[in-house]
């Protein structure tokens, strides 16, 4: 219901705020102004580089245990009336992804050198 | 349309809307008079004290003077992303504030205001979930910028933000366990039938949430995406005026959201304490927003009186103590608290 | 207003897929894949399946597009692909096209009455979805631990590889 009122409100609120500048602001165009900020000196690098490989596999390894962490959801609340078999089956779940988490620490994928 | 019923379904909502937008903002504008001047007493020095009272306008004098700043983008930069940025992480912030509950609905007549926008009966995950959206935020904001600060800024910040969400996820799973509910209404309802606050039944999960929240909203000693230092000023080098205060903004919107979380997960949000004790039961007569509000600025206390105390992390410690302390440490206390439970 | 909320949703979600798709600018593509797995996720609320719609923004929106975001940053833009290779991807695009207009007509048809906006699902809340994987999925769900521990050592093995060259 509200959350129509929510998204227009939030909306206009970011058009109006965001335009501020551009009324208020002065407008002095500089080329300096328009370079990248690198303390003053002249910037070394034209465009940014593609960055090491080594970030990527934090956030696979994130995604995984992401995915891990919403099926506890459920699981924690209905656990109260399965209790057993509830607890069997999120014991073998975590012990295959305890199995990846220690492979993954053995391998070196949270070193940073 | 009746006139009453223009009122309810109209102005109430439309009077809740501008209430989550200014609370986050007034939050702001505290926190940051806040930050200032205790930040500066814990290391003797004296900090802003000329505009206002103690200094107390000074947020609203730099607040005004971001208005009136020339919106600059430098040239390499992407505009789309570079302008989307900004929106993206306030928007996602000032969503999550409409599913957070800050008091028991009031009763007016035969109305009840209820002093949240939308309940939902998945709301912590909701909250958790769209805060996390803002990761899009930095990313694109530090990679629009297309400038090197920034980039690295932003990466660091996404690692770090990813890397802590694993933690705060298992952790909030126990406090769903004694709930057995995710609606944040519910968990609070939950905590006043108990009678005990699950911040001292879980304290374990308490303390790798609150870690693991202080990574989440970059601040220090995880500030390492704005480590001055060594980055200028992280992902939002490169922007200013308004854009630059959304990022700001959103920062501070985020610790309180955070703080709201620890409040009602662990410490029975706006439940007074000590219901047990009949000698504190003149405590109740204070309305319950009152006390969460308390709460709050408690925990965001305690984020500038960390933030006084504690020497910045490197980035290498801060994704071992995530993955090689916090993950294994939640597991284990997940485990411990769902063999606790099995026997209870 | 429920059905007010569902077009907003529903025009966010066609508009940035149809932008994904026009988009020569893979990071825009990126952006808009996120406001459309979002506003999937108003959608799936809209249902009454609140679980879903916040499985859509955690592990969608908020897992995935991350991924999906360093990879595009890793490989790095502008790169287009040879006119040979571009003959075979039109091929297999239109041949996945059809298999999954094909999945798709059959979902609907096979599906119960379809509920609409704003009506109340059963067996949608958390709990409900808790019964149901832990006792009639309960095979698929544990089977998914091992899809995630191989797609977990896949990942270690070929990043360990990059790093190492």
């Amino acid at each position: 219901m509200e959350l129509v009122f929510v998204f227009l409100i939030f909306g206009l609120l970011g058009v109006v705020l965001l335009s501020m500048n551009a009324l208020l602001g002065p407008k002095k165009t500089n080329p300096d102004k328009e370079k990248p900020f690198e303390c003053g000196s002249p910037y070394l690098q034209n465009e940014i580089k593609p960055f090491p490989i080594k970030f990527s596999l934090v956030a696979f390894v994130f995604l995984l245990f992401d995915i891990e962490v919403v099926f506890f959801f459920p699981w924690a609340l209905i656990f109260k009336e399965m209790r057993g078999p509830a607890l069997v089956i999120m014991l073998a779940y975590g012990a295959v992804l305890a199995a990846g988490f220690i492979y993954a620490w053995k391998k070196g994928a949270f070193e940073w050198d | 349309m009746t006139n009453t019923g223009f009122v309810f379904d109209v102005l109430i909502p439309v009077g809740k809307i501008v209430a989550v937008i200014l609370y986050p903002m007034l939050m702001t504008i505290v926190m940051i008079w806040l930050e200032r001047r205790v930040v500066a007493l814990m290391q003797k020095r004296l900090g802003p004290n000329r505009v206002g009272f103690q200094g107390i306008l000074q947020p609203f004098a730099d607040a005004f003077k971001l208005f009136l700043k020339e919106d600059i983008m430098q040239d390499q930069a992407d505009p789309l992303l570079f302008k989307v940025a900004p929106v993206l992480v306030m928007f996602s912030s000032l969503l999550a504030f409409c599913f957070v509950p800050l008091g028991e609905p009031i009763r007016i007549g035969t109305y009840q205001l209820t002093l949240w926008i939308a309940q939902s009966p998945v709301g912590l995950l909701l909250v958790l979930g769209l805060s996390s959206i803002s990761v899009f935020g930095v990313i694109f904001g530090g990679w629009a910028s297309n400038s090197k600060y920034p980039l690295m800024g932003a990466l660091r910040s996404v690692v770090q933000i990813l890397s802590y969400e694993i933690p705060i996820g298992l952790t909030v799973l126990s406090v769903v366990f004694f709930a057995r509910s995710i609606d944040l209404v519910e968990i609070v309802n939950h905590q006043s039938q108990a009678k005990i606050w699950f911040g001292f039944m879980l304290p374990v999960s308490f303390v790798v949430f609150w870690i693991s929240a202080i990574a989440e909203t970059n601040r220090a000693p995880f500030d390492l995406p704005e480590a001055e230092s060594e980055l200028v000023a992280g992902y939002h080098t490169e922007y200013s005026g308004m854009k630059f205060a959304f990022f700001y903004i959103a920062e501070y919107a985020h610790m309180v959201l955070v703080s709201s979380l620890v409040v009602i997960m662990f410490f029975g949000g706006w439940l007074a304490p000590f219901p047990n004790v009949p000698a504190f039961a003149f405590l109740k007569v204070i309305p319950g927003f009152v006390w969460y509000l308390v709460k709050i600025m408690f925990f965001l206390y305690l984020y500038v009186w960390i933030r006084a105390t504690l020497p910045r992390y490197r980035f290498d410690e801060l994704i071992r103590l995530a993955w090689k302390w916090l993950i294994p440490l939640a597991l284990l206390n997940f485990l411990v608290v769902a063999l606790i439970r099995y026997i209870l | 207003m429920a059905i007010l909320l569902f077009f907003l949703f529903a025009a966010f979600a066609v508009g940035s897929v149809l932008g994904m798709i026009i988009s020569r600018n893979q990071a825009y593509s990126a952006l808009f894949l996120v406001v459309a797995f979002a506003s999937l996720g108003g959608l799936f609320g809209l249902l009454g399946a609140p679980f879903m719609a916040v499985v859509q923004i955690i592990i969608y929106a908020g897992a995935i597009m991350v991924l999906f975001i360093f990879v595009i940053m890793m490989i790095h833009l502008g790169e287009g692909i040879s006119a040979e290779k571009k003959k075979w991807t039109i091929a297999a695009a239109v041949f996945m096209g059809i298999i999954l207009l094909a999945e798709i007509v059959f979902a609907v048809k096979g599906a119960p009455a379809v509920p609409m906006a704003g009506q109340e699902m059963a067996g949608t809340s958390p709990t409900e979805i808790g019964r149901l994987l832990f006792t009639k999925y309960l095979y698929p769900f544990e089977i998914t631990s091992i899809l995630i521990i191989a797609a977990l050592v896949g990942a270690v093995v070929l990043i360990k590889k990059r790093e190492g060259e």
